[in-house]
């Protein structure tokens, strides 16, 4: 509940103060919101299971992010940061659907 | 779904200090309130980054999340089309040259039509003209000047040069007549009497002279008691004009 009012409170005043990204987190940001939405979709599976635990949700959310804007950094370092953030992207992406998937067989029983 | 494992031992190891911990409330809510605000303070750092980067990438500035590879390509592509339209702005150029010319050469032929419909004008008699001409004045007391003698004055004029001649009120060109209706003499039908006032435009010394010369058209005047007298001016304006008639029969012939 809390999760999902702070969610939407930081999209309004997102949308409210209009910031401009800085330069240096451009490349970092898109990749280190999917990597948090990862957390948070394991985050509502982990509820929904009756085994969330609010440590695990912020060490994973720290981490995920941590690790998935490292990985873009290395791949930029090395020449390969349009791949790797691809990479993430996809991994995270079926990680995200594994997980709605669970979610909606929590929620509509199919 | 390893992260998901991980998240289910740790979930059951907690699950288990928290039986063991059940008495001790108090700390257990305190830190559950403490996780509850670390989880919005986090939800809504997301939700935060979600709206500023959808916001980002909506802008229209979209080359400043680009990479440096599909940033060249998007340069080389700029490249040739710049190339391109810089050919097409040359091609353009060169036609605007072109056409320009060919509206000059227009523009020259419609004044040089002007010029010469002008100068037919003056000498047909149907625009006004204006320059250095002599004002003749021919005084007639006894109405003894016939048509013919006038007509002289008029074929002295042309003799000499004269390129517009205004007689009395009336316009001299090709066509003018003079006709001796009853005492009198009409000009183009306009009947006239004395004293006649001439208007000639060329070289004043040369009209002067050609009037005046011996024999001529002054000394007939004057055997014929009247008198003529030519007034050289520098500037002399020949205000009345004819109208032409339209051809009927002839038209231009081809050549």
């Amino acid at each position: 509940m809390i999760a999902a009012l702070a969610l939407v409170a930081g999209i309004v005043v997102g949308l409210l103060f209009r910031p401009t990204v800085p330069t240096w987190m451009e490349p970092y940001l898109p990749i280190a919101v999917v990597a948090a939405l990862d957390a948070v979709f394991g985050g509502v599976r982990a509820r929904l299971d009756h085994i969330f635990d609010a440590k695990v949700f912020v060490v994973s959310f720290i981490s995920n992010v941590v690790v998935a804007a490292l990985i873009v950094f290395m791949g930029d370092k090395l020449g390969v940061g349009a791949q790797l953030s691809t990479a993430v992207v996809v991994v995270l992406g079926i990680r995200i659907f594994g997980n709605a998937a669970a979610i909606r067989r929590h929620v509509f029983r199919a | 779904m390893a992260d998901k494992n991980e998240d289910e031992t740790t979930q059951s190891d907690e699950g288990t200090a928290d039986v063991k911990t059940a008495s001790a409330r108090k700390p257990r809510l305190a830190s559950r309130y403490r996780a509850a605000a670390l989880i919005g303070v986090l939800t809504a750092a997301l939700g935060f980054a979600i709206a500023v980067q959808v916001r980002a990438n909506s802008q229209s500035d979209s080359l400043s999340n680009l990479r440096e590879d599909d940033l060249i390509g998007i340069l080389d592509n700029q490249n040739a089309r710049g190339d391109r339209l810089r050919q097409q702005i040359a091609e353009l150029e060169q036609t605007l040259r072109r056409l320009q010319g060919s509206g000059d050469r227009n523009a020259a032929a419609k004044q040089q039509a002007e010029q010469d419909a002008a100068a037919l004008g003056v000498l047909l008699g149907t625009l006004p003209a204006t320059g250095p001409g002599v004002a003749v004045t021919i005084t007639d007391p006894d109405h003894k000047l016939t048509a013919e003698d006038l007509l002289d004055v008029v074929e002295e004029l042309r003799g000499a040069g004269a390129e517009a001649i205004q007689f009395g009120p009336v316009r001299v060109s090709t066509s003018t007549s003079f006709t001796t209706v009853g005492n009198a003499v009409a000009v183009d039908g306009t009947v006239l009497s004395a004293p006649y006032r001439v208007f000639a435009i060329a070289d004043p010394k040369t009209l002067d002279t050609a009037l005046n010369i011996p024999g001529g058209v002054a000394a007939a005047t004057r055997a014929a008691g009247g008198d003529l007298v030519v007034d050289q001016q520098d500037t002399v304006t020949i205000a009345a004009i004819r109208t032409l008639p339209s051809p009927k029969y002839a038209s231009p012939a081809p050549h």
